[in-house]
């Protein structure tokens, strides 16, 4: 006879209906990323303006995915870019070919090239999911990059339940919503 | 006469158009339901709490491509959708969805025909269900609609049978085939409940038996069973959807069906699934009967009526979010081996117990019995399984694992 068993599965099923919802409604409310989620780059600049980028093409070297295509020019006394002998005259990084492994920045040498938590990263052609220089360098580094309704702290039940501290409990305050720049 | 006509008319098109509309809602709290229950949130886009939801599906479908496969059989493959769905509605006719209104002078029964053999013509339009869906799988020209199709009247045939076996119980108990009859037979409160007289306290205590309605599920509870498990396979639906089973038949019979044809499929599934709910409700748990207040008291019959149905609705879906779809020998082993000799024994017990002369407390006695025997019976749990374990268990006893 099975039937006690069907009811065993219909007890567990019915106790998910009171529990809480594991995902959102995406557009209106969405879930913040861990601050060390693998999301698009930024070429980042130095305080008094220049950019961090030297050209060196390590990242491109470093590239599993031949994402990242780099030409480096000469900087000049009257054209100066970075604090190096070279910058990227051209740096191009093709989102339809990167997977989001992060080796590119492990491989820069000057921490010019970092990467954002922002995932949203769709396009109607395959040229305007080539990311050129303009779009990747920054004057600020993004800390982040929507303007939400609501937004969700990440969700630490998993690792916490690793460590065995506590058992599906949230802690906002752990990653407070940071401000918009 | 033409009053007569007028009211048959009016009664035809709003059971039509409310039944139209449940299907719609139906399919929303199915994936609402299901969602909930997978800790999803489920359709919210279109309209309130994705209410509007299945009508845009609907709109798309009806918008989409008409297919039809080159080695289809033309006629038949255009003709099988319509008669899948048609039987299902048709098979609402003899549910009662509230007690009689008055209109003028005139008494109304809130049903669209009391026929007096309106189980059979309940059972008879099921069995032409089989149809649709076997000629679907036949005039596909294909082979997994086929294999669905062949599935399908395999299954459906099987499960008529104990479907049929379910409802005997009951026109034996109630002594009529006419649905309104049987719920008439389950309104008010239990009577004359004399198993404790005699007996000082336990007397008073039975007086109170007076406020609990008088549904046959109290005394059918194994027809109920039985008609539930087979309500189930007879719409197909999990844990019994092996004739649509995706996993392994693509999606079995209506495979190759798209568009208009594919919606008329859809609706008919699930207007079967709210006509087996209100079967239920009115053969088990007494139709429209419930507590009538003062305000609209016409109205409180087709609420409480409802809310049961929904009920069944919601234990529809609760099911199909649980139960994993069975083996197709252990489908025919459950309906051949169990739910029909079960269905001819309860039949049996049935008709003896309610012979004349047989008093209401050996009815009882029986029953109570019968009761704690399919208690102990479940409680014991699966021999193969408790050996598997035993070892195990022991050593856990023990403290030496």
């Amino acid at each position: 006879m099975a039937l006690p068993e069907i009811l065993t599965g219909l007890k567990v099923v019915i106790k998910n209906v009171f529990r809480r919802k594991e995902t959102v409604s995406y557009p209106e409310a969405r879930r913040q990323p861990f601050p060390r989620f693998k999301g698009r780059h930024i070429l980042d600049r130095h305080d008094d303006g220049l950019e961090k980028c030297i050209g060196c093409e390590l990242c491109a070297g470093a590239c599993p995915a031949d994402a990242i295509y780099v030409v480096a020019a000469e900087n000049t006394p009257g054209q100066r870019f970075s604090p190096g002998e070279r910058y990227a005259q051209i740096y191009q990084i093709n989102y339809l070919r990167c997977i989001f492994c992060g080796l590119c920045v492990e491989a820069c040498p000057t921490e010019a090239l970092l990467m954002t938590t922002e995932y949203e990263l769709a396009g109607t052609s395959r040229e305007e999911l080539i990311y050129t220089k303009d779009q990747l360098i920054v004057d600020v580094p993004i800390l982040r990059h929507w303007e939400s309704k609501r937004e969700l702290a990440p969700d630490l039940s998993a690792s916490r339940r690793v460590q065995g501290l506590e058992r599906d409990a949230r802690q906002p305050e752990a990653f407070p919503p940071k401000e918009s720049p | 006469m033409s009053e007569i006509v007028l009211i048959a008319l009016v009664k035809a098109v709003v059971a039509f158009a409310a039944l139209l509309v449940t299907t719609i809602l139906v399919v929303w709290i199915e994936r609402k339901v299901i969602a909930d229950m997978q800790s999803r949130i489920g359709p919210n886009r279109w309209g309130p709490f994705g209410l509007l939801q299945t009508l845009a599906d609907g709109i798309k479908l009806f918008f989409k491509e008409d297919f039809r496969p080159r080695t289809a059989d033309r006629w038949t493959y255009a003709l099988a959708p319509v008669m899948a769905m048609v039987p299902s509605l048709l098979a609402f006719a003899v549910i009662p969805f509230g007690d009689q209104v008055r209109i003028g002078d005139r008494r109304v029964d809130l049903i669209v025909s009391d026929l007096n053999i309106g189980l059979l013509y309940f059972l008879a339009m099921g069995s032409l269900g089989v149809y649709g869906v076997v000629l679907a799988g036949w005039a596909s020209g294909s082979k997994y609609p086929l294999l669905g199709g062949i599935r399908a009247s395999a299954q459906m045939i099987s499960y008529e049978i104990a479907l049929g076996l379910a409802v005997v119980p009951v026109v034996l108990a109630a002594g009529t085939l006419s649905t309104v009859e049987i719920v008439a037979a389950q309104t008010g409160g239990v009577q004359n409940v004399t198993f404790f007289d005699g007996i000082p306290v336990l007397e008073q205590v039975a007086n109170l038996f007076r406020y609990v309605p008088n549904w046959y599920i109290w005394s059918q509870w194994p027809a109920f069973f039985l008609f539930l498990i087979a309500g189930i396979a007879e719409t197909n639906r999990a844990p019994f959807d092996l004739p649509e089973a995706e996993t392994e038949l693509i999606a079995g019979f209506h495979t190759e069906y798209s568009g208009v044809r594919f919606a008329l499929f859809f609706l008919g599934e699930y207007v079967h699934v709210v006509v087996i709910s209100a079967m239920a409700v009115t053969l088990f748990f007494g139709g429209w009967d419930g507590p009538v207040f003062g305000f609209l008291p016409w109205i409180w019959p087709i609420l409480w009526f409802i809310l049961k149905t929904a009920f069944f609705v919601y234990l529809f879906v609760w099911l199909r979010a649980t139960m994993p779809r069975l083996r197709y020998d252990r489908l025919m082993w459950l309906g051949w081996k169990r739910l029909i000799p079960a269905g001819l024994v309860w039949i049996v017990v049935t008709a003896v117990v309610n012979t004349e002369g047989i008093g209401r407390n050996a009815r009882l006695a029986v029953f109570g019995a019968l009761f704690v025997l399919v208690l102990i019976y479940m409680g014991r749990g699966d021999p193969r399984l408790t050996q598997a374990v035993a070892p195990q268990r022991r050593r856990l006893r023990s403290g030496t694992a």
